[in-house]
């Protein structure tokens, strides 16, 4: 059967005008007329999707990108200037912090506002009045004046308020990132539920994992584009594409760290490394005496030759090091360790803990380390590389997270590696339940 | 997945956001959204006087402060002639106030719940009808209190003019939304509506006749000064309200012929319900300009607050 589409978006397009200097007053808007300082911008341009009912759906984008607008339009809050917006169902929208609260009013009388504006009767809402106090655990506080309440107290009565008043459709935007991490497991509960009940769910973030999580399906908003409308492994990774380019672009980022320029060879990229307190690996490089240098570094695995920028978990991964040394050395190992983004090691060895000989280093020379299969899921991995003495105690050359590959997971597994697994229902077992390896 | 077949799908709710919506559209969804309206404007009424300790007892002290110094200033230091000079003031100003709060305070709505109007989807023009809404309560009870008054000083009335007081009062916030509707727009663009308002209101509160008598007007040689002064939408309301409620339409202390011996118009029931008709067409036609004024702007509120 198939499906009706909850919200239809018609090749919706909305621009704002930008003034660089806003004239609020007469005297200003006729010292200033016809020559206002202004652009138009172009935030959200011909979009047109359709969300089928019962589906949620991620709008991923970094800051700017349109989603939030295209969201507002959704919820009726901004009119697109062309195209149209067809939504069927009630629809309960939360938009960045609280829920169009009146700060004078207390909690109560705000919860009956709130929810006669999303449609409800003043019956219905008296017979939903305790779920959405209960749910927001704001019983003490429910006659105060909501300008006394914490952010985090305004976010739980607009989403209590929001999933209580029976939403055919409900629009969220990055709420579920506030509030204490039990709340947020209760909202995403909450929106489990949801999903189960059929209901359609439209969700903008940019959090990743969250969409990966939650959404069967994830649309990718960069400068006010539609770029990627598919399954969330696929989004997430344009995302992060996305996310690279404006990064590129952005002088700021640029100059955050400049990177040596030797690095920069073979495919490798540097590694957009936020400027972490010095770790150990730092001090080390800072060390090194460049007897023995890394003169190269190749990444490689089989979507580089397919035009991709990123692996699949459990390709295979090469990672080419040519090394240059002044004068004949000997006593020297090679160190690779794998970090997630956030540096944490994954693994980590060298040619001394895995018995291979090394050569003589003298004039040029190139080692290669070769995955056989990369069993991770998805996510930018650094890499750092090392040659030192077999005692470690001299470091010759070693290069911190200078270099990173991409892996993109195209299912629906969450988690850090890929552990092959295979399900099986059978007569009962005496023991315990086994996953059995591929 | 057996919860998904307990929920009827709701087929009615089906809405459509276009660039524009025609002023028809616009006014189906203020009838639909008619319980976020009284829900509004219970709002309006309690946030108006949250932490004020006298609170609700503005509401009547507003007027009886306002009739304190107009007696001083017209009937201590001027002399006015208009006998029961305190009933007189009462019976046209309580109208005018509704009409003068009721649009100061929808003028600057949208503005003031720019929290609202940034977060949720309603037809925003709930917002100068609430505003208007919550005046009209206060002149309810203001009213209610005048007429408490007048049965204790067993005042006569005019029982059959009294009859026209609500389809005058429907006529006078007819005017009032149309124009509460418009200036709530344009505040949003030009905050120099709200600042203008305040002394246009000013100005038309002395071109009404509410504080002096309509025939001091009326009586001025070359009978084209009196219908000048009806332009004004206003005064056909404020009469009707005198003509009912004061109900004198002589001066019986001064003699006949000389000036201030007529306060009221000798006019027959037929020119008062007259002229009420041109306020009602006046009204109308504001009001179907504010709604499509405010229908072309309210599409960039949200970015604009």
């Amino acid at each position: 059967m198939s499906k009706r589409a909850a919200i239809e978006i018609r090749h919706v397009t909305k621009t704002f005008r930008l003034y660089h200097e806003h004239y609020d007053s007469l005297k200003e808007k006729m010292l200033h007329f016809g020559r206002t300082p202004s652009e138009n911008f172009i935030a959200v341009n011909d979009i047109d999707i359709d969300i089928e009912e019962g589906t949620t759906v991620g709008v991923l984008g970094h800051n700017g990108s349109g989603k939030s607008t295209l969201l507002k339009c959704v919820a009726g809050i901004l009119q697109p200037n062309e195209g149209e917006i067809v939504t069927r169902g009630r629809l309960a929208a939360l938009l960045e912090l609280g829920a169009g609260f009146h700060p004078e009013l207390t909690g109560r009388e705000n919860i009956f506002m709130n929810a006669s504006i999303l449609g409800l009767s003043k019956k219905d809402i008296s017979n939903v009045f305790d779920e959405i106090v209960d749910f927001s655990e704001l019983e003490k506080f429910i006659d105060m004046q909501v300008r006394h309440y914490s952010s985090g107290m305004y976010i739980r009565l607009g989403f209590a308020v929001a999933v209580n008043v029976d939403p055919d459709i409900l629009l969220v935007d990055e709420v579920l990132s506030v509030g204490d991490e039990a709340f947020q497991r209760k909202c995403l509960e909450r929106v489990a539920q949801f999903q189960r009940e059929g209901r359609t769910i439209l969700f903008v973030t940019h959090a990743a994992d969250l969409v990966r999580r939650v959404c069967e399906r994830a649309i990718v908003l960069d400068h006010g584009e539609l770029v990627s409308d598919s399954a969330p492994g696929e989004a997430i990774r344009t995302f992060r594409e996305t996310l690279q380019h404006s990064g590129l672009a952005d002088p700021a980022l640029d100059d955050a760290e400049a990177p040596a320029p030797d690095a920069a060879a073979g495919d490798t990229e540097h590694a957009e490394v936020p400027a972490a307190p010095i770790s150990i690996g730092r001090q080390r490089a800072a060390s090194a005496t460049h007897k023995v240098k890394i003169t190269n570094v190749t990444i490689d695995h089989p979507g580089l030759h397919v035009g991709r920028r990123w692996m699949l978990p459990d390709e295979a991964l090469s990672i080419h090091i040519s090394y240059h040394a002044d004068e004949p050395t000997e006593d020297l190992l090679f160190g690779i360790a794998i970090h997630d983004e956030d540096g944490n090691d994954i693994f980590g060895t060298n040619t001394k803990r895995m018995d291979v000989p090394v050569p003589v280093a003298d004039g040029d020379g190139q080692v290669t380390f070769d995955f056989e299969h990369v069993p991770l899921l998805d996510g930018t991995f650094l890499v750092s590389l090392a040659i030192q003495s077999t005692d470690e105690g001299t470091v010759h050359d070693w290069r911190d997270q200078e270099y990173q590959f991409e892996v993109m997971n195209p299912t629906r597994t969450v988690g850090l590696v890929s552990l092959p697994l295979e399900v099986r229902f059978g007569p009962p077992y005496a023991g315990h339940v086994e996953a059995i390896g591929s | 997945m057996p919860e998904s077949v307990a929920r009827a799908p709701r087929v009615a709710h089906e809405r459509v956001v276009q660039p524009r919506s025609s002023i028809i559209e616009r006014f189906r969804r203020i009838v639909t959204y008619h319980e976020l309206l009284v829900g509004m404007t219970r709002k309006e009424l309690k946030v108006k006087y949250k932490n004020s300790v006298l609170g609700f007892a503005w509401s009547l002290l507003n007027p009886l402060l306002y009739l304190v110094v107009f007696y001083v200033a017209f009937v201590k230091i001027l002399g006015s002639g208009v006998p029961a000079f305190p009933i007189y003031l009462l019976s046209g100003l309580l109208v005018w106030n509704l009409f003068s709060t009721g649009l100061s305070g929808a003028c600057t709505s949208v503005v003031s719940n720019s929290g609202l109007v940034k977060k949720v989807s309603f037809p925003r023009e709930i917002l100068p009808l609430a505003a208007i809404g919550s005046m009209l309560i206060h002149f309810f009870l203001q009213s209610l209190v005048l007429f408490a008054v007048l049965l204790a000083i067993q005042w006569d009335v005019a029982w059959a003019y009294m009859a026209l007081l609500p389809l005058a009062l429907i006529v006078l916030l007819v005017l009032t939304g149309g124009l509460g509707i418009l200036l709530s727009a344009t505040n949003v663009y030009l905050r120099d509506t709200q600042h203008f308002l305040e002394l246009a209101l000013l100005a038309w509160f002395w071109v009404t006749p509410i504080v002096y008598a309509f025939m001091t007007i009326g009586r001025r040689p070359g009978g084209w000064f009196k219908y000048a002064w009806m332009l004004n939408p206003v005064t056909p309301i404020v009469l009707i309200f005198q003509r009912a409620i004061y109900a004198r339409l002589d001066n019986p202390d001064v003699p006949v012929g000389s000036a201030g011996h007529q306060i009221l118009p000798h006019w027959g029931m037929a020119a008062y319900v007259g002229y009420l008709g041109y306020s009602l067409a006046f009204g109308i036609v504001i009001f179907a300009i504010g709604v499509a004024v405010f229908g072309r702007s309210e599409a960039n509120f949200a970015e604009e607050l």
